[in-house]
C-alpha cells in the first residue's frame, strides 16, 4: 500500500453504501476494507487475516460477495456496497440477525458480520438451502469460537422462517 | 436445583445485539485524537549478542519515535511468576520473535519501510530447539539446566509392582505446538497522562494480569495504571498473558511521544510472535494385572516452554494433574518438566497442559486394551475412578459421578458397538477404512491447588441509581458468554428480571479485581461469588426496612433506588474463601487439586481415505458431566467450539518450525477447520450438581478441548490397525506409514 500511496495520489471515488452515496478521497489502490473503516467509520467490517481467507471482511459488491481486503477501493467505484450496518440496526434487526442472536450463532463477534452477509448472500440465491447448501455457502468463512454448528443452525431457522428481507 | 427461573434458560446474549449488528467495539474499531501507529522491530536470529543497531538513510527517522530497552522507567520484564522475559532485549537474544526495538508514527503506512530500515548486528550463538536437545543439556540457555520447573507426584510405591504385573506397557506419546488463532490479531491503545498515568485499552482476557505487568515495567503506581478491556475477538487463552506484553510496547512509546499509540498485529506477526499450545512428549510404563486392572505406572512428562518462563510452570502443574486421567492409580509415580528452547515462549491455550497429557492417557489406555486384550471401552471400565477413591494426587473423589454410567450412554449414542462391527465388516474390501475411537477424562475447575486461595478475588455487585443491579468483574467476555451468565446469576440470585441486571466492559478504575479470565473458573467461581455479592445487595435493602422478604421487581427497583438517593453508591462486595474441607500440599502436591472436575467420554467416528490419505471425522459424540448448566445453547457453543479446536489440534493444524520461528504464519498455510471439514458434532450433558459453583455449576471451557485428538487417533487405529502417537496427524504422515516396510508399521506393544 505504500508504494500505491508513492506512486499515485488521491482520486475522489463515489460509491453507494447501505442505499447513501458516498464520496471518498483515496489511493486508488487503497482497500475498500480501509476505506469503508477509515473513511466511512463504518467499522463493522472485520480485518481477521488481510489475505482472503477468513471473510471477516466481507461485504456485498453490487450483490456478489467479496473480501473488502482484496478490493482496491477504485474497483468499488460506481459500485452498490452493503455492510453489516446496512443490514439490521439492534432496535430493528434483520431476520438472519434475529436467528444469529437466537441460535448462539454469535460468540466472539468478530467472524460475525462477514459471516451474516455470507448468510444473506447465500439465502438471497437459495432461500431453502440443505445443511451442505449451507456448510458450502459458508465455507469461505472462517469461525473459530462455533464450531459452525449453531451458525448453521440460524441460517437453517432464518430461511425455515422465510425471515431473510 | 428447583424451577430455576433464569439460570438454565437460555436467555439473549448481553452483548449479542452489538455483535451482530457490528456496534460492538473491538480495540481496532477505536480512534484517538492525536494517535500514532506503533511497529515492533524483532529479532533475526534464535540467539545471540546484539551488537549494534543501525538505521539506514533515506528515513526521516526525526519523525519516529524510537523506544529501546533504555527508555524504560521501570524494570524491562514482563511482570507475571518469575519475571524472566524483557519487554525488549537489552543485548542478549533468546528467540527469534524477540521485540528489540519500538518505532511509532501517526502515517501507519510508513511504518513498513521504516521497521525494514533498521538492521541489527549479531553476534550469534548455538540454539536448541528440541526438548530432547534442552534436557540433554547441548545448550545451557536457561538457569542452571534449561528446566523451568519440575513435580514430581508420588503416590503410594510402584517399586514394587512391576514384578506382580501380568503386564507392562509402555508407550510414548507427541503433541505439537497449536495456534489460537483468534480471528481478532492482538491489539491495544496506550494513551499517557503524567498526572493520570497510563491507560490502556486491549482486546485481553485479564485487565489485572496487565495492570501488573504495566505498573512494574512503567513504574507507576496502582491509581495510575488503568487497563479496559474492548469487545475482544477471541482468545481461548492466547490473550492471557501475551498483552503484557504489546500493552507494555504500546505504553513506551505513549509515554516517550507523549501521544496515544495503537499497536495492532497483523496475521503473520501475531502467529509467528504471540504464544502457542506447548509441545509436548509423554512417556508411560504402566504395570497391569491379568484381568486389565492398573496397578501403577510411572509418567514422565515434558513440555517445551520456549525461552522464557512465562505460564510453563502453571501449564505443567496442570499437566501433571491430569496426567493420569480419570482412573485409579492404586501407586503412580509422575515426573513432570517444562524445558527451555530458543522459540518464542509457548503458553496459555484452552486446556492448558491437560490437552497433552491426556492424548497420551487415553492413547495409552488402548495400547493397554490391545496387550490385555480387552476392548478399549472394558479397559476404562475396569479402572474408572470410583467415588471414595483418590485420585493421583490422593484427592477423594466426594462428587457423585459415575463413569460407567456415562461411557455406558456415549456408546449407546453413538451406536458405537453396531457401528464397529459394520466397520470391521465393510473394511475388509473399502477404499475408505472407518473407525470409531473412545476417549474418557476429566478436566478440574479453578485454579489448581492453593491458586484460588493466594488470587483471593473479589466480586461487586452494585445498586445503581435507575434501580436496576449491575455486576462489577473483571472477569472478561470473548465469546463464552461471561456477561450473560453472570447476570443470569445475579438474577436469579436476587429474582429480577435478567434484563434488570447490567454489566459494562472491565475497566480496573470500576471494577474489583475478579482474578483471570482463565482456567473454567468464570461460572464456578466468579459465579458463586456474584451470588454471594447478590445477596448482600437484597439483605442490605432488607435490614435497612427498605424491602420486604418477599418483593416484587419494581419493589426492588424502587428501594435500590431510594437507597442510592439517600446514601450514595450502594456496592455489595464478595471475597473468595476456601471451602474448609479442602487441604493442598504444594510441597509435595497432594491434596485436593481441584474443587471440582467434569468429566466426559466422547466418541469419534472416523474415515481415512487411502487415496489421499486423509483422515476425516465423520460423526462425534461428545457427552459430558458439567454439573447445572447454567444455558444451554452457550453450553453447546462451548463443546462445540472446543471440539472443533481438538479436530483441529488431532488432523489439520501443523506449526512448521525452522530455527525457532513459525514458517507458516498465515490463514493460507496453517489450517483450521472450516465448515466444511467438520462433522456433526452431537452434545450431551449430565447434570449432576457441585457444591463450590453457583447454582451447581462447574467449569466447561476447557474440558472440550482434552478429549477429541486421542478419540480421533483411537478411531484410526480401528480403522487401520496401524497406531499413531502423535499429532498432528496429517495426511503425509499417514502415507509414510502405511507405505513404510512391514516391519518399521507395527510396533509390539512391550508386553511381557
Amino acid at each position: 500500500m505504500s508504494q500505491a500511496r508513492e506512486s499515485r495520489s488521491k482520486s475522489e471515488i463515489s460509491f453507494t453504501v447501505n442505499g447513501l452515496v458516498s464520496t471518498v478521497r483515496a489511493y486508488p489502490m487503497e482497500r475498500l476494507l480501509d476505506v469503508l473503516r477509515g473513511e466511512l467509520g463504518l467499522t463493522g467490517t472485520k480485518e481477521g487475516c488481510g489475505e482472503g481467507e477468513c471473510g471477516s471482511c466481507s461485504v456485498l459488491l453490487d450483490g456478489t460477495l467479496v473480501n473488502s481486503c482484496l478490493i482496491p477501493v477504485l474497483q468499488a467505484s460506481g459500485a452498490r456496497i452493503t455492510t453489516i450496518e446496512g443490514l439490521g440496526e439492534p432496535t430493528r434487526l434483520h431476520g438472519l440477525q434475529k436467528a444469529f442472536l437466537e441460535c448462539g450463532g454469535a460468540q466472539c463477534g468478530i467472524c460475525t458480520p462477514g459471516m451474516i452477509l455470507a448468510a444473506f448472500h447465500l439465502l438471497r440465491k437459495n432461500p431453502d438451502p440443505t445443511l451442505e447448501d449451507i456448510r458450502e455457502g459458508l465455507a469461505g468463512n472462517l469461525c473459530r469460537c462455533t464450531g459452525y454448528a449453531q451458525i448453521f443452525e440460524a441460517v437453517a431457522e432464518a430461511a425455515r422462517r422465510r425471515d431473510v428481507s | 436445583m428447583k424451577d430455576n427461573r433464569i439460570v438454565g434458560v437460555s436467555v439473549p446474549r448481553k452483548e449479542g445485539r452489538d455483535k451482530i449488528t457490528g456496534r460492538a467495539r473491538y480495540i481496532d474499531d477505536m480512534t484517538l485524537p492525536g494517535m500514532l501507529y506503533g511497529a515492533t522491530i524483532r529479532s533475526q536470529i534464535p540467539r545471540g549478542k546484539i551488537k549494534s543497531v543501525n538505521f539506514s538513510s533515506g528515513i526521516n527517522w526525526d519523525e519516529f519515535v524510537i523506544v529501546t530497552a533504555k527508555d524504560i522507567p521501570g524494570e524491562n520484564c514482563i511482570a507475571l511468576i518469575l519475571d524472566d522475559q524483557p519487554c525488549l532485549a537489552d543485548g542478549a537474544i533468546n528467540h527469534p520473535e524477540e521485540p528489540v526495538l519500538l518505532l511509532a508514527h501517526s502515517d501507519k503506512h510508513l511504518l513498513p519501510k521504516a521497521v525494514a530500515a533498521v538492521s541489527i548486528e549479531y553476534e550469534p550463538l548455538p540454539a536448541i530447539f528440541t526438548i530432547a536437545d534442552s534436557e540433554r543439556g547441548r545448550e545451557i540457555i536457561w538457569g542452571a539446566d534449561n528446566i523451568f520447573k519440575r513435580y514430581l507426584i508420588e503416590k503410594g510405591s510402584v517399586d514394587g509392582i512391576w514384578e506382580r504385573a501380568a503386564h507392562i506397557v509402555e508407550g510414548e506419546y507427541t503433541t505439537g505446538a497449536q495456534e489460537q488463532l483468534y480471528i481478532e490479531n492482538n491489539g491495544v491503545i496506550a494513551a499517557f497522562d503524567p498526572e493520570q498515568g497510563i491507560t490502556l485499552w486491549g482486546s485481553l482476557q485479564c485487565p489485572y494480569y496487565v495492570h501488573k505487568a504495566l505498573m512494574a515495567l512503567c513504574g507507576l503506581p496502582a491509581e495510575k495504571v488503568r487497563v479496559v478491556q474492548m469487545e475482544t475477538g477471541g482468545a481461548f487463552g492466547g490473550k492471557e498473558e501475551y498483552p503484557s506484553m504489546i500493552a507494555g510496547h504500546a505504553a513506551l512509546l505513549a509515554m516517550k511521544s507523549n501521544r496515544p499509540v495503537k499497536i495492532i498485529y497483523d496475521r503473520m506477526e501475531d502467529m509467528a510472535a504471540t504464544t502457542k499450545r506447548h509441545p509436548s512428549r509423554t512417556r508411560h510404563r504402566t504395570a497391569v494385572s491379568q484381568d486389565g486392572k492398573i496397578l501403577g505406572g510411572e509418567i514422565d512428562f515434558t513440555i517445551d516452554g520456549g525461552a522464557y518462563a512465562t505460564l510453563s510452570s502453571v501449564v505443567l502443574s496442570r499437566g501433571t494433574i491430569h496426567a493420569g486421567g480419570p482412573y485409579y492409580w492404586p501407586s503412580v509415580r509422575i515426573r513432570a518438566q517444562a524445558v527451555a528452547t530458543n522459540a518464542p515462549p509457548h503458553g496459555a491455550f484452552r486446556g492448558f497442559g491437560a490437552p497433552q497429557c491426556l492424548f497420551a492417557m487415553e492413547r495409552h489406555m488402548d495400547r493397554i486394551a490391545q496387550v490385555v486384550g480387552l476392548s478399549p471401552h472394558e479397559i476404562r471400565r475396569r479402572n474408572f475412578l470410583k467415588v471414595g477413591q483418590t485420585t493421583t494426587t490422593e484427592q477423594v473423589i466426594g462428587e457423585e459421578i459415575d463413569l460407567g454410567k456415562l461411557l455406558d450412554r456415549a456408546l449407546e449414542l453413538s451406536s458405537y458397538h453396531a457401528k464397529q462391527a459394520q466397520f470391521k465388516k465393510e473394511n475388509v474390501s473399502a477404499g475408505i477404512k472407518k473407525g470409531i475411537g473412545i476417549a474418557a477424562f476429566l478436566h478440574g475447575a479453578g485454579f489448581t491447588g492453593s491458586g484460588e486461595r493466594y488470587l483471593s478475588s473479589v466480586v461487586g455487585v452494585e445498586g445503581i441509581a435507575n434501580g436496576n443491579v449491575r455486576v462489577l468483574v473483571s472477569s472478561a467476555e470473548f465469546g463464552q458468554g461471561t456477561k450473560t451468565i453472570l447476570c443470569q446469576i445475579a438474577a436469579e440470585a436476587l429474582g429480577l428480571p435478567y434484563d434488570n441486571i447490567e454489566i459494562g466492559q472491565p475497566d480496573t478504575l470500576e471494577v474489583p479485581n475478579s482474578g483471570p479470565t482463565v482456567a473454567s473458573r468464570t461460572a464456578m467461581i466468579v459465579g458463586k461469588l456474584v451470588h454471594s455479592a447478590a445477596l448482600g445487595i437484597k439483605q442490605t435493602l432488607i435490614a435497612n426496612g427498605m424491602l420486604d422478604q418477599a418483593y416484587s421487581a419494581e419493589q426492588f427497583r424502587d428501594a435500590c433506588r431510594d437507597y442510592v438517593a439517600t446514601h450514595g453508591r450502594f456496592r455489595s462486595l464478595a471475597r473468595y474463601q476456601e471451602p474448609g474441607n479442602i487441604y493442598w500440599d504444594d510441597q509435595n502436591y497432594r491434596g485436593d487439586a481441584y474443587a471440582a472436575f467434569a468429566w466426559a467420554v466422547y466418541v469419534a467416528q472416523v474415515s481415512v481415505d487411502l487415496t489421499t490419505y486423509q483422515a476425516t471425522v465423520d460423526d462425534f459424540v461428545a457427552l459430558q458431566e458439567v454439573g447445572k448448566v447454567l444455558h444451554p445453547v452457550l453450553a453447546t457453543g462451548q463443546i462445540v467450539g472446543g471440539v472443533a479446536q481438538g479436530i483441529g489440534y488431532a488432523l489439520y493444524e501443523k506449526v512448521v518450525w525452522k530455527d525457532g520461528r513459525m514458517q507458516n504464519g498465515q490463514m493460507t498455510n496453517y489450517i483450521m477447520p472450516t465448515s466444511a471439514d467438520l462433522p456433526s458434532i452431537r452434545v450431551f450433558f449430565e447434570e449432576t450438581g457441585n457444591v463450590h459453583g453457583a447454582f451447581g455449576a462447574k467449569g466447561i471451557g476447557e474440558l472440550p478441548m482434552d478429549g477429541p485428538a486421542p478419540a480421533i487417533l483411537n478411531g484410526i487405529e480401528d480403522a487401520l490397525g496401524v497406531r499413531f502417537d502423535s499429532i498432528p496427524l496429517l495426511p503425509e504422515d499417514i502415507f509414510a506409514k502405511l507405505t513404510a516396510p512391514l516391519g518399521e508399521q507395527f510396533h509390539p506393544a512391550g508386553a511381557r
